[in-house]
């Protein structure tokens, strides 16, 4: 695809601003331990892009769906955890905000994204919701002009160190999908606690915990939308935050067929690179075609999206579930092309294979992106 | 203030070809550039902006329409506007055409303050174009800035560090003046996600001069005014890496003598 002066500059500064900020060995030291600089959380949101998508009036950049999967893409390419932070702020974050919020929720929390690099946990998942999201049994009661709420959410992405949470939880028990109603909750309320951040394959550096919510007070002003509207909201949410799995998906699989040309030309055995050889060469003309055609699907679906096209949400999956099963395909070829050394941590496509392997699970897994394209195709 | 940047598009690599016929730089095909030395350039200008509000800085160029992304870049750093000199009359120039297209482009943005440019540009290294614009602006010129000591507008004058091989000096120069700037002057800024899409949306941010805008005649312009003949352009071989010595003097010394021992040179 051809894309236009804009699109070619946002592609241009998020690969050079990520390439900068996050050389090899910052890369290492924050799969090692974990720790992401929190300074470099800042720096990405002074760029713009915690806020891509977000309207100018509330501290964001003005941009489109376009701008937001293409910078995605490119951070992705040299750091999958920085490109979670970065997605998790811009889609799950910012989405509820910005299709029910009133108009002083956007102005404070999109503000305090967009502006100031704080960064909002998007707590739907609970242990016995994950696929089946309309399970929540997070509860609201209301109690006067308040609400209490009582619960545990789990595998929240950025818990420890959100400075808020779209929380979703049951009002009404009786009514199933159509009972849960959003709430805005600041994180250091009283009664609010995380669990141990869990021991994860890949993507580390960007903390995952369980949040428990025991008797927490939010005023009624801290509902987002109507109540028992909220599972609607998580929907519209995730039928476009799939797109940002999409292009991370997109990013670390050029990540790896990059390490994966790299080595084989460099890899000798009998006597020339192992590029030479076509066990190899096809290895390769298969990562990169399904590249391009992960590629393809994802751009399609932002220019869906931003189009406002009916089918939008049925391409956003198609992207998700395509790009992200063909990221883990890839990204085992080019460990494959690594052989022995693809299995030692000091080459990179270790931690690649590693990262990849959460994106056709997390927002939706495949199978769920199965459901929707066949639900949208068989209507 | 009114501040003025000059800057180039420059292809990406080192691997230049050149048109036989002509003697000038192929840049089809080539991944095109800001040039390093005018991103810095750029960035001494915009610094000013803070001690300076309400100053304008205004980028231009010279090139074909493919260098628009370049300004446009300009412009998303924190440039408030743009002015690309193109046209078929301007194809072909040295550093003599082109100082007198950028020159005339500059008088006719007028009352500028300060004029910043790169040193040199990657593809040409000649580090010419500066100091030529300065000569036919009539105006003062200071190569080489490696740090801008003060700016005072109301007193007209500069101070600037010069960079030299084994040092710097300290130069005042009267404003308005043409500053060259070096590397070590600055760390460019990075474009902002919201400036990209201004940028780019702004009808009108970016000027298209052709020769007649400037009031110059097409025999002042492009190959016609370039009595610069390139004899041959190469990609000289890599030298190898350097080996550093380390420890006292009297150690490093010693290692040195017995290196040039061994190499028979004493």
């Amino acid at each position: 695809m051809v894309l236009s002066e804009k699109y070619q500059l946002i592609q241009k500064l998020a690969k050079d601003f990520t390439e900068a900020e996050i050389p090899s060995e910052l890369q290492d030291e924050i799969d090692q331990t974990g720790n992401f600089p929190q300074e470099l959380l800042e720096k990405f949101a002074h760029y713009g892009f915690y806020g891509i998508k977000a309207p100018v009036e509330y501290g964001g950049q003005g941009g489109d769906t376009l701008a937001y999967v293409l910078s995605i893409e490119q951070i992705a390419r040299v750091s999958a955890v920085a490109s979670i932070y970065v997605s998790g702020a811009n889609s799950l974050g910012s989405g509820p905000l910005l299709l029910a919020g009133t108009e002083e929720q956007k102005q404070k929390y999109l503000g305090m994204v967009a502006r100031d690099g704080k960064y909002p946990a998007f707590a739907l998942t609970e242990p016995g919701a994950g696929s089946d999201a309309g399970g929540v049994v997070t509860s609201a009661v209301r109690d006067g002009d308040d609400w209490i709420i009582n619960g545990r959410k789990a595998f929240i992405t950025g818990a420890p160190i959100a400075d808020f949470a779209i929380v979703f939880c049951k009002t009404d028990p009786s009514r199933g999908n159509k009972g849960i109603t959003t709430f805005i909750v600041d994180m250091d309320l009283p009664g609010i606690s995380f669990g141990k951040p869990e021991n994860k394959m890949g993507i580390i550096g960007c903390p995952t915990s369980d949040i428990v919510f025991e008797d927490v007070r939010v005023p009624d002003s801290a509902r987002l939308g109507e109540v028992n509207e909220g599972f609607t909201n998580a929907m519209k949410t995730l039928d476009y935050g799939r797109l940002g799995v999409a292009a991370q998906s997109v990013g670390i699989a050029q990540a790896c067929l990059d390490e994966a040309v790299k080595y084989a030309k460099e890899r000798k055995q009998f006597g020339k690179p192992i590029a030479k050889f076509q066990a190899i060469q096809f290895m390769i003309a298969d990562m990169a075609t399904e590249l391009e055609a992960s590629r393809q699907l994802l751009y399609n679906g932002a220019i869906m999206k931003d189009a406002g096209d009916r089918q939008a949400s049925m391409y956003c999956s198609m992207a998700k579930y395509f790009a992200s099963e063909a990221a883990n395909r890839i990204a085992y070829k080019a460990l494959q092309i690594h052989g022995g050394y693809g299995y030692i941590k000091d080459y990179r496509i270790e931690r690649l294979y590693r990262d990849i392997r959460i994106n056709s699970i997390f927002e939706g897994t495949s199978q769920v992106q199965q459901m929707v394209i066949a639900g949208a195709v068989l209507k | 203030m009114k501040i003025i940047v000059t800057a180039k598009q420059v292809p990406d690599t080192n691997e230049v070809k050149i048109d036989p016929i002509k003697h000038t730089l192929i840049r089809d095909g080539v991944p095109s550039i800001l040039n390093p030395d005018d991103k810095n350039a750029l960035e001494g200008a915009l610094a000013l902006k803070d001690p300076y509000p309400g100053s304008t800085v205004t980028v231009i160029s010279m090139g074909p329409p493919q260098a628009l992304i370049m300004l446009r870049e300009c412009i998303a750093m924190g440039a408030d506007d743009a002015v690309l000199l193109s046209g078929r009359a301007f194809g072909g120039a040295d550093t003599c055409a082109t100082s007198t297209a950028i020159a005339a482009g500059i008088k006719k943005i007028g009352d500028a303050d300060i004029i910043y440019c790169g040193r040199q540009a990657i593809d040409g290294d000649t580090a010419q174009v500066g100091p030529q614009t300065a000569m036919r602006l009539g105006l003062p010129v200071v190569s080489y800035v490696q740090k801008v000591v003060e700016v005072n507008e109301a007193e007209r004058y500069a101070i600037v560090e010069r960079q030299l091989e084994d040092g710097h000096e300290i130069v005042k120069v009267s404003l308005p003046c043409v500053l060259t700037c070096v590397k070590e002057l600055n760390e460019p800024r990075y474009m902002t996600v919201g400036r990209i899409i201004y940028a780019c949306e702004t009808p009108d941010i970016i000027k298209i001069w052709s020769e007649k805008d400037v009031d110059l005649d097409p025999s002042e312009c492009g190959l016609n005014a370039s009595p610069t003949k390139v004899d041959k352009s190469f990609t000289p071989d890599p030298k190898g890496k350097g080996e550093m010595l380390s420890g006292t003097i009297q150690e490093m010394s010693a290692a040195l003598v017995g290196r040039l021992r061994e190499k028979h040179v004493i």
